[in-house]
């Protein structure tokens, strides 16, 4: 295994962001552009930002489906996605008409402003706070922990047991699931400086070895 | 709270009432400190490009966004969707459009409905006027416009803004406190996030403005500027600071 991490570039999303926060605490990661790369990584991050369908039409023209099906739920190999990278793990959205890679037993939806006490704007674009449901090893639910968002759909978890994370935007919402080796997050924490650089430092050190 | 750079020649510097630019540093290690203190969104403002009606200069902003781990909005001569486009492509979460608004409110439009209104802010900069309250001010032909600030926000949000920044020109580099009763009334008039520039000094100042209606604020030298002599420390008040006063 030559690579602590690879981050998949599948043509969408904003992988030099990753990229850089990957460099700035010192990990030893690639990205990775062909399935047949997968290979040479302990674990994936799968990033992603824009629609649910485009994103999906991506991975199945790159053949990255079978690939990652096999990563992640064969082999059992640590995989983390990343705001639209953690939708695309669950079963559909209501975002498009494609199905989802179905790894994590969830729906994701678009934020219902009815539900909302407040009315708020969405897309949610903003830092908040995130609180853990169970004991993990990446958030402390003593500190107060804050990442930065931007989505206009949300994660509903079929399986309370797999909710990580809630944080409060007009409604509680998932905002991070995880299940045995795989692990999703709503939030940028490749945008919320020292957050984001303990989070990663987590992911790898604790998560992937 | 936002601290704004203004990239000129290269390097950041901080102006006093938008002129006598002052040589603050190099634009990298004023991001990498800014990281370390855990800022809530950086905005780096080009104030050559417009003049000089020149694109952004890609190469510097990627250098930049490379070393932001945070939440970074770019203004300074955006003209296109194209523009637009490479920026969001090197890592920009929001562009700010300011000059460009003058002339073509059209650029507003498109880039929301391409990008999402929410990575959209449009500028307004401004002058209180003896007789005729606080209009427009073009920072490229330095001249005051006949348009009021609270018409031209209300007219941002309308084209597609989704956010509104008011500056005020009177007051830049200052730190003499924030024009309260412009930010009440601009406030009143939009419903998108206000974000406010000029004059802040302390953290009672962003305090006073957030109580007049603003949603955030952003300053230049209250964040590189320290003591008495204004000599040169790029600065952020502490978490417990911040929760105190502003939460």
């Amino acid at each position: 295994m030559k690579y602590e991490v690879g981050v998949i570039n599948y043509g969408i999303g904003n992988i030099k962001s990753i990229a850089n926060i990957l460099q700035k605490i010192g990990a030893n990661f690639v990205v990775i552009t062909n399935p047949n790369e997968v290979n040479n990584c302990k674990s994936l991050i799968l990033p992603g930002v824009g629609s649910f369908d485009a994103a999906m039409k991506r991975l199945e023209n790159g053949d990255w489906i079978s690939a990652l099906h096999n990563f992640a739920k064969v082999e059992c190999k640590p995989l983390l996605g990343i705001c639209l990278g953690m939708q695309l793990l669950t079963i559909g959205s209501h975002e498009g008409k494609k199905n989802g890679l179905g790894f994590i037993d969830a729906e994701t939806v678009f934020f219902d402003r009815e539900k909302m006490v407040e009315r708020k704007k969405v897309p949610h674009m903003s830092w908040n706070i995130v609180s853990s449901e169970k004991e993990n090893i990446f958030f402390d639910s003593s500190k107060l922990e804050k990442f930065y968002f931007v989505h206009s759909y949300h994660v509903i978890c079929n399986d309370q047991k797999d909710i990580l994370t809630t944080t409060h935007y007009g409604y509680k919402f998932v905002s991070s699931f995880s299940r045995d080796n795989i692990i999703g997050v709503q939030f940028h924490p490749e945008k919320s400086h020292h957050f984001g650089y303990d989070f990663f430092i987590k992911f790898l050190k604790d998560f992937v070895s | 709270m936002i601290p704004v750079l203004l990239i000129h020649n290269g390097g950041i510097y901080k102006t006093n009432k938008f002129q006598a630019p002052v040589y603050i540093g190099d634009p990298i290690n004023a991001i990498r400190l800014f990281n370390d203190l855990g800022v809530d969104e950086i905005c780096i403002l080009d104030i050559d490009a417009s003049k000089k009606n020149v694109p952004p200069n890609y190469k510097a902003i990627e250098d930049i966004a490379s070393e932001a781990f945070m939440p970074l909005s770019y203004g300074g001569g955006i003209r296109t969707i194209d523009h637009a486009t490479n920026l969001f492509q090197l890592g920009i979460e929001k562009i700010v459009l300011n000059h460009v608004v003058q002339n073509d409110t059209e650029i507003v439009n498109k880039c929301a409905s391409q990008f999402g209104s929410q990575s959209v802010v449009v500028s307004i900069d401004y002058k209180k006027t003896l007789f005729n309250g606080n209009q427009c001010y073009d920072h490229v032909k330095r001249k005051t416009l006949k348009m009021k600030v609270s018409d031209a926000a209300a007219f941002a949000q309308s084209s597609g803004a989704g956010e509104v920044m008011i500056n005020s020109v009177d007051r830049d580099g200052l730190m003499c406190g924030m024009d309260v009763d412009t930010i009440r009334g601009v406030s009143g008039v939009i419903d998108v996030p206000l974000v406010v520039c000029g004059g802040a000094g302390n953290i009672e100042d962003i305090q006073n403005a957030v109580h007049a209606g603003a949603t955030a604020v952003a300053a230049g030298s209250m964040f590189v500027f320290h003591g008495k002599q204004n000599g040169v420390l790029i600065n952020y008040p502490e978490e417990e600071q911040l929760e105190k006063y502003l939460r």
